[in-house]
């Protein structure tokens, strides 16, 4: 099973789309160049502050707002490996599997960790902190599929032949 | 067992029954891309190695979050949609006629029903005349332009039943906003809602266009009412028995049933920066109002402009207010116009914009700085959203505007 460790940024609840990448920054050309304003209402520093391979930790309805796809590209280009929140908003939840950005739902991790601590993480098994063990559930096997397939955009040419 | 309209749309759509949870790929009946979005779906269209698109003439192209360009690289996004357009012969578009989510109804592309998704999380607009609508990203988008079928969770259904006589000043934008303080931000997350009772069946299809807009601030999947007779005449058609059936039936399972009585409302605005945080207005007041906003496509409509136009006939709006209206399409600016509406607006000093997002996505017209206030008849006070992330942007009905801008502060309505 996938395992993995990461360095966590923890954000509170109801993290918007409008926080994740303010709307005036949305028709730069690529994600590339909106991705140092990311979360910037909130945190200005913290888009460059991020290493690949750190992890989000966040509270209730992340991604809540726009069905701006940039907000789970740009977590993606920042290096987030993934984001663990207690709940997620429907279409940032659709848009992130789409861009294979891995999404865990746990509500009880949030109340023991700080920013800045190491997390391990086995993919629909378990999140590791300072030795405790907080059980996550899997995810569909449709969604499992598209994740597989390194996203939407690849299982779309898998089924046009072009993969 | 009974079901919920969700569950009616669905089955229809499938052609088998279906339950909370299922996962189903559904039939797309239309499709909305916005200017915004175009060149990413195009691209990722192309990317995923589609050639044709399923049917042009489900799709429907809107330019309104950048009409008329006020960044040089906004006109990118129209070169691209005029050649997809063109390349893929789609007839469906829109240049410069108002605002997405009011041209799909008016203009006839949305009835009862259908299954409609859109690059816009205001998509749930069209529950007003009950569709299932919901906003997507553009890479779903881009595979349904080739597929013609996306995947859905049959979603839970909670009942929002309304009964009794509105007070006045109490406008659907009210209740809608009442709903989402008591449900919480995610209170709807992956669920649909049905509104039901004889305040919502008394209330004009614009009135019911205002909450399914604002579902989405629930989390809300979709909000549905049952088509009736107003929504027949507001689509210009006349109803098939499938459509009469879309009501929720009584023994339908719901996950969770809220009673209100439509006496019980007040005027209520949505304090900075979450649209869940929401007061009486009779708490507020006082309040220093440096800017009004009256237009989007919760509260741009006729109706709304001529309830602004009550409040401010043979008055002015305060002298360092700056008062924006935008109606929310070509149409309705025209009825403003003849019904003598706009004159009203115009006399009491209000500054009036071309039908577009305008203000309401942030991009022009209106811009804030710290420590400003503005009143808008929106649906989002998200930090950053109309200037610096220290505005701060209250949600409020037309009629709660409107006095705010006379005043220069928060004030109730007589």
């Amino acid at each position: 099973m996938d395992r993995f460790t990461g360095k966590i940024w923890v954000l509170g609840d109801d993290i918007d789309t409008d926080i994740i990448i303010p709307t005036e920054y949305l028709a730069l050309k690529t994600v590339q160049d909106m991705a140092p304003y990311a979360f910037s209402p909130l945190r200005p520093e913290l888009a460059g502050q991020i290493r690949e391979g750190d992890i989000i930790v966040a509270g209730k309805n992340f991604g809540c707002g726009s069905s701006r796809e940039q907000a789970p590209e740009i977590i993606k280009a920042l290096g987030i490996r993934c984001v663990i929140a207690k709940s997620f908003a429907r279409i940032f939840f659709r848009n992130s599997i789409n861009n294979g950005l891995l999404l865990i739902e746990n509500d009880k991790l949030q109340s023991d960790v700080k920013e800045g601590d190491e997390i391990t993480v086995a993919i629909n098994e378990s999140i590791e902190c300072r030795g405790k063990q907080y059980p996550i559930t899997s995810l569909p096997q449709n969604l499992v599929d598209i994740l597989n397939a390194g996203g939407l955009v690849k299982a779309m040419q898998r089924r046009n032949g072009l993969v | 067992m009974g079901s919920t309209i969700i569950e009616k749309i669905v089955r229809n759509n499938i052609g088998k029954e279906v339950h909370p949870g299922e996962i189903v790929t559904v039939n797309v009946d239309r499709v909305m891309i916005h200017d915004i979005f175009i060149p990413f779906v195009a691209s990722k269209f192309e990317e995923m190695g589609f050639t044709k698109l399923w049917d042009a003439d489900k799709a429907v192209l809107i330019y309104d979050h950048l009409v008329p360009a006020s960044q040089v690289d906004d006109t990118r996004h129209f070169r691209i949609g005029n050649e997809f357009v063109e390349k893929y012969g789609m007839k469906n578009i829109h240049r410069s006629d108002g605002i997405c989510h009011q041209l799909m109804t008016e203009a006839g592309y949305v009835k009862p029903g259908d299954i409609v998704f859109g690059t816009d999380s205001h998509t749930t607009t069209y529950g007003c005349v009950g569709a299932f609508s919901s906003g997507i990203g553009y890479t779903e988008m881009a595979s349904i332009l080739g597929t013609g079928t996306l995947w859905i969770r049959v979603p839970e259904t909670i009942r929002v039943n309304i009964t009794g006589k509105l007070p006045p000043n109490v406008m659907a934008k009210d209740i809608i906003l009442r709903l989402i303080g008591d449900l919480g931000a995610d209170g709807a997350t992956y669920k649909a809602l049905e509104f039901t009772g004889d305040t919502v069946k008394n209330m004009t299809v614009v009135s019911r266009m205002s909450m399914s807009n604002m579902a989405i601030e629930a989390g809300a999947k979709c909000a549905l009412f049952t088509p009736d007779e107003k929504t027949a005449e507001y689509c210009g058609i006349t109803l098939t028995d499938k459509e009469r059936d879309l009501v929720g039936d009584a023994d339908a399972q719901y996950c969770q049933v809220i009673e209100y009585k439509a006496e019980d409302f007040v005027p209520v605005m949505a304090c900075p920066s979450n649209v869940d945080h929401v007061k009486p207005v009779s708490d507020l007041v006082g309040t220093t109002v440096d800017q009004v906003f009256i237009g989007s496509c919760t509260n741009g409509r006729l109706e709304d402009l001529m309830a602004a136009a009550e409040v401010l006939k043979g008055k002015h709006v305060a002298p360092f207010v700056k008062l924006i209206v935008t109606p929310a399409s070509r149409k309705i600016y025209r009825e403003a116009a003849a019904n003598g509406t706009m004159a009203v607006l115009a006399e009491a000093g209000a500054i009036i914009t071309h039908p577009s997002c305008g203000l309401c996505c942030g991009r022009t017209g209106g811009i804030l700085t710290d420590g400003e206030t503005v009143i808008a008849t929106n649906n989002r006070n998200f930090l950053g959203r109309m200037g610096t992330s220290k505005v701060n942007i209250y949600l409020a009905s037309p009629r709660s505007a409107a006095a705010c801008a006379v005043a220069g502060k928060i004030v109730t309505l007589d």
